[in-house]
């Protein structure tokens, strides 16, 4: 169906090819996923099956990609609407009209469908995607996971052959994210298209992917086979691959449900050498922030409801709820983006709202959810610069800092020509080199693969541990259940669940991370809890 | 889940280009009066059918922004003839600026002096005018989305519109960007406001535009935004020669037709012209592209009576006016109360006929709570019809 014919890429101006000597076929009624650290050309090699690269983003391509029997040499994305649905990371930047059922016709009358196909075809995609409901809603009165669908229904009723999604949930909450992976595999069983999908979340996709795409990077050839085979030797591995490569289990397990057979054994080990980790004692520290019925609301919606928070020195808090749940309204205001309507907020003992700019940043940082939104300068190099004169640090101190968060990032490279992961290291290292004690992040895994959330976790646990108060606001619950002591789920502004960590995620089927899934009813939470468990059981 | 049937028409919307007709018929109206009491019955029957027929979509929201527009033109305009107005008219004198002295090379220009009521309040009206026009364009934007009314153009236009549309669509994203580096700068410690703090928005703020301009590009051409029938060279050449033309052409007509004595009389028959290059060019370029329609709005009854009011108004204003009718345009020396002439009077009541022709909204549907979309996005209460029902089916 998708044939890669000896394919290199190289971005203007880049040295090295993105992609060398790429030989890829999939074959039809496939759904192949496609995994790999950040900035491994995932997304290149995706926007290449219909063109978007070269002819979006220049470059060069060497060799052919051919798509049903169309080669994208003479066929610009244009003539390919009709094989190939392209659905990007987020949703809200590709639509063009402004109501659900008119995005979905854009293509087909584009395409120049006769008018009664176009209106079955509408509402067949409306049904399949469970939209009906939503048919003359303004498309910007949708939550993350409709919008999502909506944008897949749009390319669907094209009626292509291929479908293409580029990381769809990565912007999503657990609960709209699943919504969105529930569609993908009705299309896959259902209508057996062949879909091409790069997730970060793997293990969502993997337990129904008939082939698995590596992305090793740097040009390095692909490896392309049976999920089952390839993910024993992946270098990205979800907890619950990690888990069974650690137990030894034969086949190994890619879904709850088989791991979950597999693991009585397990289990009864596990419980023989006692309970799980009590978490990290609670950190001496004395408040860092302190909130105190807080209540906001923008216009006639209510953001945040009395809210009652306090954070120590030396914690990690992680606020977690569905997308609009005010998580990073909260965040805004901790460093006083607004004065609240009631209530109040403590940031090191001092009102932040109004707070001069130079003091703010010596007592709190935040990353924002684009963390890019943090860099100004044409460089690397010169933004750390500007880091260091506008806080009076020594000069190369931000420097040093990046290098802790994440060693060699190029220095001279624009920080949007980074990837994901560089830039939130960047973004990082820029808001941690004042040593701010109070620390706040807003959905720093959005994005970032394995290895950099792994970086990430050590970075926030070091961050603790020299006695930064730390406040994660995600979705991931893998992140939550490495980092976190304390986890707050916040509900239509309110706080519905406070407490510890290990609690408040295990008691939650949405929450809850898939190594506590498999080994219920104890409370292990990852990976490392076991493996550390079963080594000290061992001697 | 619609449907009342029992209650009349349907609800469903009325085509863009009814509300579009009824809109610019008024405004029309509206430039061709300068009798303050007419102006504002006009704004109130505009108010009035908005209030009537308007939806909780988010272009519906333009309205007030409109509105507060109009309000704003309005003092610009008085406030200039305070400052700047034109001098040594006779009138009642109210009060007396100080005189700036200006140098001999800016003899046409006065500052200051003695500010007569006269001058003032043919100030407002000329200011009113303006500003119950914007109303008339804020109803039209609110009552039609801008995307239903490109859709209903014909398809060598299409293509133009869709960058008009997606450039309107684009003006609250950067409100927002705006919003989202301002914050981003106070984390960094850098200043916000000042010549400094603009200069360091500017960029961010203008390559995120950058970005997602690219986007959505991208995300049209990958859904066959753009795909052309094959037609010859010289073909297209000559549709798009006579739209030029045509373009040209209208507006020297419409010129000739709000100012009498320009084209001594030509005015309708040139624009008539004009709309013929371009009805030509149109139906040339219709073949180039492959596009087809998604449930096109009908065009019945109400369609009909919604632009036939507005054309009323027009009429009612155009024919006193040929008829020498005293009060269309209002003299402000001396000083007097403005009159109420009856035929333009009846035409703009006339104009109140949408409140009631045509067909209601289709009835607000609550989007569930706390779901709004991901990152700035906040929820939208309620949501808007849009040609879907029982009542339009063909």
């Amino acid at each position: 169906m998708i044939e890669w014919k000896d394919v290199s890429f190289t971005f203007a101006g880049a040295s090295a090819p993105v992609l060398r000597h790429v030989d890829l076929r999939i074959e039809e009624g496939e759904l192949c996923l496609v995994v790999g650290r950040t900035g491994s050309g995932k997304s290149t090699l995706l926007k290449s099956i219909n063109g978007l690269v070269p002819y979006f983003t220049g470059g060069t391509l060497a060799g052919d990609v051919v798509v049903d029997g169309r080669s994208t040499r003479d066929h610009p994305p244009r003539q390919l609407t009709d094989v190939v649905g392209m659905v990007g990371q987020n949703p809200a930047a590709s639509f063009v009209t402004d109501t659900v059922e008119d995005e979905l016709a854009y293509a087909m009358e584009n395409l120049g469908v006769a008018p009664d196909v176009m209106r079955r075809r509408v509402e067949d995609t409306l049904d399949l995607l469970g939209l009906h409901e939503l048919r003359s809603r303004p498309l910007t009165t949708l939550s993350g996971g409709q919008q999502q669908r909506v944008a897949i229904g749009a390319v669907l009723t094209a009626s292509p052959r291929v479908l293409v999604l580029d990381e769809p949930t990565s912007a999503l909450d657990p609960a709209a994210a699943e919504e969105v992976l529930a569609s993908l595999a009705r299309l896959v069983h259902d209508l057996g298209l062949t879909v091409v999908v790069a997730e970060h979340r793997l293990e969502r996709v993997l337990p129904f992917a008939d082939r698995l795409v590596v992305v090793p990077g740097a040009g390095r050839p692909l490896l392309s086979g049976p999920p089952g085979e390839l993910m024993a030797e992946a270098p990205v591995a979800p907890p619950i691959v990690e888990l069974g490569r650690l137990a030894g289990w034969r086949p190994l397990p890619l879904s709850v449900r088989d791991a979950r057979r597999m693991a009585g054994p397990l289990r009864a080990r596990l419980s023989a050498t006692g309970s799980p980790p009590a978490g990290r004692a609670a950190p001496a520290g004395g408040p860092a922030v302190s909130v105190r019925q807080l209540s906001l609301s923008y216009g006639p919606v209510r953001a945040l409801h009395e809210i009652d928070l306090t954070v120590g020195r030396g914690a990690v808090l992680a606020l977690m709820g569905r997308n609009g749940s005010g998580k990073s309204t909260l965040l805004g205001q901790v460093v006083g983006v607004r004065k609240p309507d009631r209530g109040r907020v403590e940031l090191c003992g001092s009102d932040p709202v109004g707070l001069a700019p130079r003091r703010l940043i010596r007592l709190a940082g935040l990353v924002p959810q684009d963390a890019g939104l943090l860099l100004y300068s044409e460089t690397v190099a010169k933004e750390c610069a500007a880091v260091d004169h506008d806080c009076g640090l020594e000069p190369g101190t931000t420097s040093a800092v990046l290098d802790q968060v994440l060693p060699d990032v190029p220095r001279h490279r624009h920080p949007r020509d980074l990837s994901e992961g560089q830039r939130l290291a960047v973004a990082l290292a820029v808001v941690l080199a004042p040593a701010p004690p109070v620390v706040l992040l807003d959905e720093p895994t959005r994005g970032l693969d394995y290895p950099s959330k792994e970086r990430l976790v050590a970075v926030v646990r070091r961050l603790a541990d020299s006695g930064h108060a730390v406040v994660v606001a995600t979705h991931d619950v893998e992140l939550v259940a490495r980092v976190a002591d304390r986890a707050v789920v916040l509900a239509d502004g309110e706080v519905v669940a406070d407490g510890p960590a290990r609690d408040v995620v295990c008691h939650s089927p949405v929450f809850a991370p898939q190594v506590a899934k498999v080994l219920a009813p104890d409370q292990w939470l990852t990976v490392d809890e076991v493996r550390a468990a079963l080594e000290g059981a061992a001697p | 889940m619609s449907g009342r049937r029992a209650l009349g028409a349907a609800p469903r919307a009325l085509h863009p280009l009814a509300w579009w007709a009824w809109a610019v018929g008024l405004a029309v109206t509206a430039l061709k009066t300068t009798d303050p009491l007419l102006l504002a019955l006009i704004a109130a029957v505009v108010v009035f059918v908005v209030a009537s027929r308007r939806t909780a979509a988010p272009w519906a929201r333009s309205f007030s922004f409109f509105f507060r527009l109009g309000l704003f033109v309005i003092a610009i305009r008085v406030a200039i003839e305070v400052a700047f107005g034109q001098r040594g008219l006779p009138g009642q004198v109210l009060f007396t600026l100080p005189r700036v002295p200006l140098p001999g090379w800016a003899a046409g220009v006065s500052i200051g002096g003695a500010v007569t009521a006269n001058a003032l309040l043919a100030a407002f009206v000329v200011g009113l005018q303006l500003a119950v026009a914007l109303v008339c364009f804020g109803a039209a934007n609110t009552l039609a989305s801008p995307y239903r009314l490109l859709r209903s153009l014909p398809a060598v236009l299409y293509e133009a519109g869709v960058a008009v549309t997606v450039a309107l669509a684009f003006a609250p994203e950067l409100v927002i960007a705006v919003a989202n580096v301002r914050e981003a700068r106070r984390l960094r410690g850098r200043p916000v406001r000042g010549a400094s703090g603009l200069r360091g928005m500017a960029v961010p703020v203008l390559e995120g535009a950058l970005d997602r301009s690219l986007q959505l590009a991208a995300s049209m051409d990958a859904r066959g935004y753009g795909r052309r029938a094959g037609v010859s060279r010289a073909h297209r050449r000559m549709a798009s020669g006579l739209i030029t033309s045509g373009l040209l052409v209208v507006v020297v007509g419409l010129y000739g037709v709000l100012d009498a004595g320009s084209l001594g009389g030509l005015g309708l028959p040139v624009l008539a012209l004009g709309m013929g290059l371009c009805s030509a060019s149109l139906l040339l370029g219709g073949r180039r592209t492959v596009r087809t329609r998604y449930r096109p709005d009908p065009w019945r009854r109400p369609e009909w009576l919604v632009a036939a009011s507005g054309v009323a108004a027009v009429a009612g204003v155009s024919v006193a006016e040929a008829l020498g009718v005293v009060g269309v345009q209002y003299a402000t020396t001396p000083l007097a109360v403005p009159g109420l002439p009856a035929l333009p009077l009846v035409g703009i009541l006339l104009a109140l006929l949408p409140a009631v022709a045509s067909p209601r909204p289709r009835p607000t549907v609550a989007p569930d709570p706390g779901r709004a979309g991901g990152g700035a996005a906040r929820p939208d209460r309620g949501a808007q019809p849009v040609a879907v029902g029982s009542g339009d089916g063909r």
